[in-house]
């Protein structure tokens, strides 16, 4: 049993934000999950199906966000509560069913929890989702603790069944990935039957059909919801205010600022001179309540990530009320008093309050700082993130590279998103020119591949990962292949979906409940499509560099390369050494072999070192996986593998 | 439940390393222990970067009074335990002071640049002697070396822990230890980890 349905109310435990959200799902009821994988939101889906046997919970991961949607949609229709959990990116991703079934309504209880990452620490984005609750009319909410993404998320399935709308709850990385003790509620028992009613009138919003059409009507039934919403904010107890009556500024903040904000006041002890607004429902803002906030001063300071959302609503609302509350000066990121950039943190908040309230104030000494810094710069060598030692995907990289060497046409490889974005860099020998959305590596590969016309000869190559593949890689391969668009699609199959912590996806015969289900074939799928399909094993070195020459050359049309070996971190090769390797000491020359120290300078698996003494190279036993691969890349042959007992 | 005071409040420990080290996994085990004493604790960690070699930081705010941010004002830290040496130079530039203490594991991880050559890695002399100058008291623990010899090179991660235990009187023992091990690992693989644990409180009273 997971702690995570102890039934005993009052308990308290250290949970992950994400573990928190899915808390309040579970007591709230929820009998439906679906999502798709993406850092920092993998969790929730995760946990949700550690738990669903036990609380009869139907959970999946879906082919993308807008599947997720769609089918947690189809649950709420038939009067369940149910949860969609993804990352920023999905929210753009599902926004064109959001729209729709924002118009149309849901009826069982609907929470989507979308997780932002402000300062993308695993993105290459800082995308904002808050935008789309204004933009699609429904109503968010931000947690601003632990408890409050409990509490929160289970409020928000009584809200969203009292709408008959979708509700958002927002988290972001500091929120969704920190961790902190919370304190249980009750479990419900309340079972559900579901039912999908649609004789009814077609205006009934419980029996008609569900649609968002006829437009007009429906679009007002929206906005009344919203009406609704904001009215049911003003007193809402997420929405808490710590300080003197009459403060000389009024902080208003939400999410994970609400933390680094009222650390920044405790830092520079101005309890009694800052007054700390933490706002739990961020859309729509409850007017009246604002308007008594607002009274208190007439300095206010905005504290949000990424962009100034909460701030432009603010100061619309501030105008309204003007003849009410008085003109009131703002500080936030439009006058630059906060970053707009980046996500927050304690210090950037005390930053922007000494120069508003014109303290002086030094965590440490300066020395200690200037040599602190100093000894960064001259002892602390930078770490590049690069594949892990034993990754299929170095190996990958190492042969598209090599290919293209050869090739000479100045081919280049149109990237995707997964841990092989890291080709960008060092560690993917460069290879990586373009990088955006999931799919797109693809997409854009088909435009360029159209270019001859225009006289672009290079080779293009676009690469994706197995999930990615069925996320949205298809119909990109379907447009090329139907245009006659030229191209080399690499496919690089490692059995899952690794950058987010292995999940399942429709290529494996096993989903997220452990269940069997049937797998759906890459190479048949690409087949079917119309493309020139090869299968290899990325750590057959000189195969997998001929073969990529081949189709680089073929000049008829998609080709496509499924480059196949699991992660090195999946269940099936982590703690596994397939070889026992070595760098015989004898046989190195270092320098002197003419190779340029191929292995450690060029390779560079972290497994593999440099022995500066010595001027060989070694095999760090700590680090290596014993994959193998390294064997064959070094001319000498020094070093070597042994099948490992 | 009345919860001890701790010398200050909130206390922070910062554990840091290489991703795969085990970094994660060592700020879970001790803050539940924590947390199994009362105290009120956020945990910062940032993930993703954790399975591809790159720095990982875990910040820990220890309270019997409230929780505070998951990220730690500058300068802030308490306590620093590293799972790499150089990674602990790192952390000290962001949130050193001049009373922080500081305990690091020998055991080199080589970055990318330093293996192909186009940076260098300081010596243990020289990571020394900054260590010193940044803080009031460093202690340097053979965890990977004794680790491999306990046959397993994760368990670093648990003799930090275990030597941790032995500063500023935190309130971590044994049994505390044991408990929260009871909850999570099955009974084959407790008395490594017990094993470990001895192992870094030994090593902290040489
Ligand atoms: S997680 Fe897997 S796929 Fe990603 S870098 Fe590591 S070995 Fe490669
Ligand atoms: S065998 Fe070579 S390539 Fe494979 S993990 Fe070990 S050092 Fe790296």
């Amino acid at each position: 049993m997971s702690y995570l349905t102890d039934t005993k109310e009052g308990a308290s435990y250290l949970v992950m934000g994400n573990e928190a959200i899915v808390r309040g799902a579970l007591e709230a009821g929820v009998n439906v999950a679906s999502g798709y994988p993406g850092t920092p939101s993998s969790e929730i889906i995760e946990s949700l199906s550690t738990v669903a046997r036990e609380r009869n919970l139907y959970v999946e991961w879906s082919v993308n966000e807008k599947v997720a949607l769609e089918v947690a949609a189809a649950a709420s229709f038939s009067k369940l509560r149910s949860l969609c959990a993804m990352k920023q990116n999905g929210v753009n991703v599902a926004s064109d069913f959001l729209l729709h079934l924002a118009g149309s309504g849901t009826r069982g209880g609907f929470v989507l929890v979308a997780c932002d990452d402000p300062g993308a620490l695993s993105s290459v984005n800082e995308g904002e989702s808050r935008y789309f609750a204004r933009l699609m009319e429904i109503p968010l909410l931000e947690p601003g603790t632990f408890q409050e993404a409990k509490d929160m998320t289970r409020w928000a399935f009584e809200l969203s069944e009292e709408l008959k709308q979708i509700v958002v709850v927002r988290s972001v990385t500091r929120m969704s990935h920190a961790s902190g003790n919370i304190t249980f509620g009750k479990l419900t028992d309340k079972k559900r039957i579901a039912e999908f009613k649609f004789d009814g009138l077609i205006l009934d919003p419980d029996a008609g059909i569900v649609i968002s059409v006829p437009v007009a009507w429906k679009h007002q039934q929206q906005q009344e919801k919203i009406k609704k919403a904001q009215e049911i904010f003003e007193d809402s107890p997420f929405n808490t205010y710590e300080g003197a009556e009459n403060p000389d500024l009024l902080l208003v903040t939400s999410s994970a600022c609400y933390l680094y904000s009222k650390e920044a006041i405790a830092v520079l002890g101005v309890e009694d001179r800052v007054g700390l607004l933490k706002i739990g429902t961020t859309w729509p803002l409850p007017p009246r309540l604002m308007a008594k906030h607002l009274s208190r001063t007439d300095r206010v300071m905005v504290v949000e990530e990424v962009l100034p959302f909460l701030e432009e609503n603010l100061k619309i609302l501030a105008a309204e009320k003007a003849a009410e509350i008085g003109i009131k000066t703002f500080y936030g990121k439009n006058d630059g008093t906060i970053p707009m950039t980046e996500e927050l943190n304690p210090d950037l908040v005390i930053a922007a309050l000494k120069t508003v309230m014109g303290i002086d104030y030094n965590s440490v000494p300066d020395e200690y700082t200037r040599a602190a810094q100093s000894s960064v710069v001259s002892s602390a060598p930078v770490r590049e993130q690069v594949f892990c030692p034993g990754c299929p995907h170095r190996a990958s990289f190492f042969s598209i590279h090599n290919a293209l060497e050869m090739d000479g046409r100045k081919g280049f490889v149109c990237g995707d998103i997964g841990c092989y974005s890291m080709g960008i860099g060092a560690t993917g020998f460069r290879s990586i020119k373009t990088l955006h959305s999931m799919g797109s590596g693809t997409g854009i590969a088909s435009g360029f591949g159209k270019l001859g016309q225009f006289g672009m000869n290079q080779p293009i190559l676009a690469v994706c990962g197995d999930s990615t593949f069925y996320h949205s890689v298809i119909p990109a391969l379907v447009n090329a292949v139907h245009n006659r668009s030229n191209l080399t699609l690499v496919v690089l199959d490692n059995n899952g979906t690794a950058m987010t912590g292995f999940q399942p996806h429709p290529g494996l015969d096993c989903n997220v409940l452990g269940e069997a289900v049937p797998p759906i074939d890459i190479a048949r799928i690409c087949e079917a499509i119309g493309a020139r399909v090869e299968i290899r094993d990325p750590f057959e070195l000189e195969n997998t560099r001929e073969t990529l020459n081949e189709l680089i050359e073929d000049a008829s049309g998609v080709k496509v390369l499924i480059m196949r070996k699991a992660c090195a971190l999946s269940p099936q090769r982590k703690h596994k050494k397939d070889y026992t390797v070595y760098v015989d000491q004898d046989l190195c020359w270092g320098e002197k072999c003419g190779c340029g120290r191929f292995c450690t300078r060029i390779f560079g698996c972290p497994g593999l070192i440099w022995n500066e003494a010595k001027q060989k190279a070694e095999i760090d036993e700590v680090i290596c996986t014993g994959c193998g691969v390294c064997a064959d890349i070094c001319p000498q042959g020094a070093i070597k593998r042994e099948e490992a007992a | 439940m009345t919860v001890k005071r701790l010398f200050k409040d909130p206390y922070n420990i910062i554990i840091a390393g290489v991703g795969g080290q085990g970094n994660v996994m060592a700020s879970r085990m001790l803050s539940n222990i924590l947390v199994h004493k009362g105290y009120n604790i956020t945990i910062g960690e940032t993930f993703g970067a954790s399975q591809r070699g790159g720095s990982v930081m875990s910040h820990i705010r220890v309270s019997s009074l409230s929780s505070w941010s998951p990220q730690m004002p500058k300068g802030k830290a308490d306590v620093v335990v590293t799972l790499e040496p150089i990674e602990a130079i790192r952390v000290l530039a962001g949130y050193g002071n001049p009373a922080v203490k500081v305990l690091t594991n020998t055991r080199a991880i080589y970055p990318a640049g330093v293996i192909a050559g186009n940076l260098s890695y300081p010596t243990f002399d020289e990571i020394r002697e900054t260590l010193k100058k940044l803080s009031s008291r460093v202690w340097f623990i053979d965890a990977t070396d004794e680790a491999v010899k306990l046959g397993n090179s994760i368990l670093g991660n648990i003799i930090m822990i275990g030597a941790l235990s032995t500063v500023d009187d935190l309130p971590v023992g044994r049994d505390d230890f044991k408990e929260i091990l009871s909850r999570i690992l099955p009974a084959e693989k407790m008395d490594d980890n017990l094993k470990a644990f001895d192992l870094g409180v030994a090593m902290m009273k040489k």
